[in-house]
């Protein structure tokens, strides 16, 4: 048997928030029956505020409970809040899952994501949004796309493939895409690496000089060896600071991260 | 635990009480070693011959072709691989898709040590091809390995049928008969198998004893090496506490085999009959002519098998699930997949199995507390929903 809290217990016997919205702004559908589980949420929003929310789910004890954490979590959230949620939040919301159970929460996370792109995509209406940001399918029995594994990864600091199946099922049939879901774990941790050294530099070294002068800096994205900066403060009105990136910012960078890398305006 | 009504006796039963009254002096006063030479250790020895036979009896076996062991899967190990390292010439094994992990990682394994392994097919029924099995035999088979009835389902295979094909080209048979011992019967002085496995505590015996049933002659090299116990077949001091209720648990079973036909398979049909003609969308997996008389393994669909033993435990029902969610692999049950069953299908599935311990009121409760889980799960679940729904599509795999 699972070593299940109380908490998820409650919101198994319990759950909040069940049924569907006919006249939902948003729906977001993920899983289905042969991956095992599956959970469709439906949002209603109003001046980017989710008023009402309900979920209908397949799937066990703890995919059953994290979606009605989820729908207790985003309701009178905005927008904007609700997007930071991750599967982290409902895990912790839950007091913990087993770890072999984390998906369920990774599931929701997907859920949410999916409706609230439906909502931007297409300004209101229900649509289904397709995968297709979340690039390839890696793992062919559960479905799972590489943006996803990618995701999970970084958000909740995954190590091993056993982890990633954990979270996203991704490996856990037969097995084939192991050895790719290895590559992606190598691939992410060395990008997540680089990002770290990138954002100690700019903490540590880069932003305390630029304060000095009422001038400040801050990480837009990084996509492989290209760091996305905005200068803020002072720096961002300054006529120089086209310079300022170039010639300080990343000559600093360069000296401590790679040779390669590259600064660009975000 | 109060209020406990257990419904999964596939998993493992309740110790019966005379068996724990047989064993208790051998855990107290009686603790002598069964090999020594004095009187105190003699004593202990006979009662363990006399557990020996009582084991016999049950299958219509000499003692001498009953060697005690651990439990199903060492009795499991020692047979296939005992019978693989007597014929080392001979490479070639045939199993099943649908037996228990105990028999199918032992062939997985050797199959990467360069055994040839053989994996029979089912049918949507669980059962096997006896053509196929007859094609797969070659004169390079050291053993054929198969369940006497499934775990999960509770189907028979046809054993008389399967012996007489085996045998009829001098071929070992090993049959993996953990569930099906003391719950139909068996007589091996009819039917030619040559080595069959059981464990105690599926037949209301302690855990930690089973025995490998070793036809005279046979040709196997000890598993467990070490004195001369078992004569020099399995070394090791015995377990004689649980060896003598083994015995015991034995005895009981030759006198319930009618209790089992009529009592048992009365509860399981019951709540089966109840589940299909009440409760809409549900079916019964595998073979329902050739099955054992105490499991049933039904599929609710549209929900998710977790979800039901959580709420079933809530009203202290025991039962299982072959769900993946509860194995803790992602894939639902090898049994239902090898039979086909949608996986729709085996994601609900539940098995509920019985034994003569339990009564008619648990059945009642059960069948109280039944409906209106599943109505619960169903009315969260987005597939019941599309089904009322008209919009419904078939989700097809
Ligand atoms: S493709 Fe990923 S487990 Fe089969």
């Amino acid at each position: 048997m699972w070593e299940y809290s109380e908490k998820l217990k409650d919101h198994f016997f319990n759950p909040r928030n069940v049924g569907r919205i006919d006249d939902a702004d948003a729906v977001g559908e993920v899983g289905s029956i042969a991956c095992g589980d599956a959970l469709k949420i439906y949002l209603k929003i109003r001046d980017g505020v989710i008023v009402d929310v309900k979920f209908e789910t397949f799937g066990c004890g703890s995919a059953i409970a994290s979606a009605s954490a989820l729908t207790e979590m985003i309701k009178g959230k905005t927008i904007e809040e609700a997007r930071k949620i991750t599967n982290k939040d409902i895990a912790e919301y839950l007091g913990g899952l087993p770890p072999q159970k984390m998906h369920c929460s990774v599931m929701g996370w997907e859920a949410l994501d999916v409706a609230l792109k439906s909502y931007e995509g297409k300004g209101k209406g229900v649509e289904h949004v397709e995968k297709e940001d979340e690039g390839r399918i890696v793992c062919h029995c559960f479905g799972v796309p590489e943006g996803l594994i990618k995701k999970a990864i970084v958000e909740n600091d995954l190590k091993s493939v056993e982890e990633i199946t954990n979270y996203t099922k991704a490996g856990g049939g037969c097995g084939s895409c192991l050895m790719d879901l290895e590559e992606i774990l190598k691939e992410t941790r060395r990008e997540m690496e680089f990002e770290n050294k990138v954002k100690k530099c700019i903490e540590s070294e880069i932003r305390p000089m630029l304060m000095r002068d009422g001038g400040d800096v801050e990480i837009v994205k990084v996509e492989g060896e290209k760091v996305y900066l905005k200068l803020k403060g002072m720096c961002a009105h300054c006529p120089s600071s086209t310079y300022t990136l170039k010639a300080f910012v990343e000559a600093k960078l360069k000296e401590s991260v790679s040779e390669n890398l590259e600064v660009l305006e975000g | 635990m109060e209020n406990v009504i257990y419904f999964d006796n596939n998993a493992t039963t309740n110790v019966a009480p005379e068996v724990l009254e047989e064993m208790l002096p051998y855990l107290k006063e009686f603790y002598g070693n069964p090999s020594s030479m004095h009187s105190f250790g003699g004593k202990v020895h006979k009662k363990l011959e006399e557990a020996r036979e009582k084991v016999a009896n049950l299958l219509n076996s000499s003692p001498t072709e009953i060697v005690f062991t651990s439990c199903g899967t060492e009795s499991n190990n020692f047979a296939i691989r005992g019978v693989l390292e007597a014929n080392p010439e001979k490479k070639h094994i045939i199993t099943t898709r649908v037996e228990h992990p105990a028999v199918l990682n032992v062939c997985k394994y050797l199959s990467k040590k360069g055994y040839d392994v053989t994996f029979l097919k089912v049918d949507n029924k669980g059962q096997i091809d006896l053509d196929e099995l007859r094609d797969s035999l070659r004169d390079d088979t050291a053993i054929v390995s198969i369940m006497y009835a499934n775990n999960e389902t509770g189907v028979i295979f046809p054993m008389e049928k399967i012996a007489q094909i085996v045998k009829s080209r001098g071929i070992i048979l090993h049959v993996d008969a953990v569930q099906a011992v003391g719950k139909i019967p068996i007589d091996l002085s009819k039917l030619p198998i040559d080595l069959l496995s059981s464990s105690g505590h599926k037949l209301h015996a302690p855990k930690g004893v089973g025995f490998l049933y070793i036809r005279r002659g046979t040709k196997i090299k000890p598993f467990m090496l070490g004195g001369h116990q078992e004569r020099g077949r399995r070394g090791g001091t015995e377990n004689v506490a649980s060896i003598i209720g083994l015995g015991k648990a034995c005895e009981l079973a030759m006198n319930s085999f009618e209790e089992e036909m009529t009592k048992v398979k009365g509860l399981r049909d019951k709540l089966e009959n109840f589940i299909l003609e009440n409760i809409p969308y549900t079916h019964v997996n595998g073979d329902r002519e050739n099955r054992l008389p105490n499991t049933t393994n039904v599929s609710f669909e549209f929900i998710e098998g977790e979800s039901i033993l959580l709420m079933l435990d809530k009203y202290g029902i025991c039962a299982s699930s072959g769900s993946a969610c509860t194995s803790g692999s992602l894939e639902p049950s090898h049994v239902l997949r090898a039979m086909g069953v949608p996986f729709t299908l085996s994601h609900s599935s539940i098995r509920f199995s019985f034994s003569r311990y339990n009564k008619e009121e648990e059945v009642d409760r059960c069948i109280q507390v039944l409906p209106e889980i599943i109505d619960r799960l169903r009315s969260i679940s987005p597939f019941w929903n599309e089904k009322k729904g008209k919009n419904f599509k078939k989700v097809e795999n």
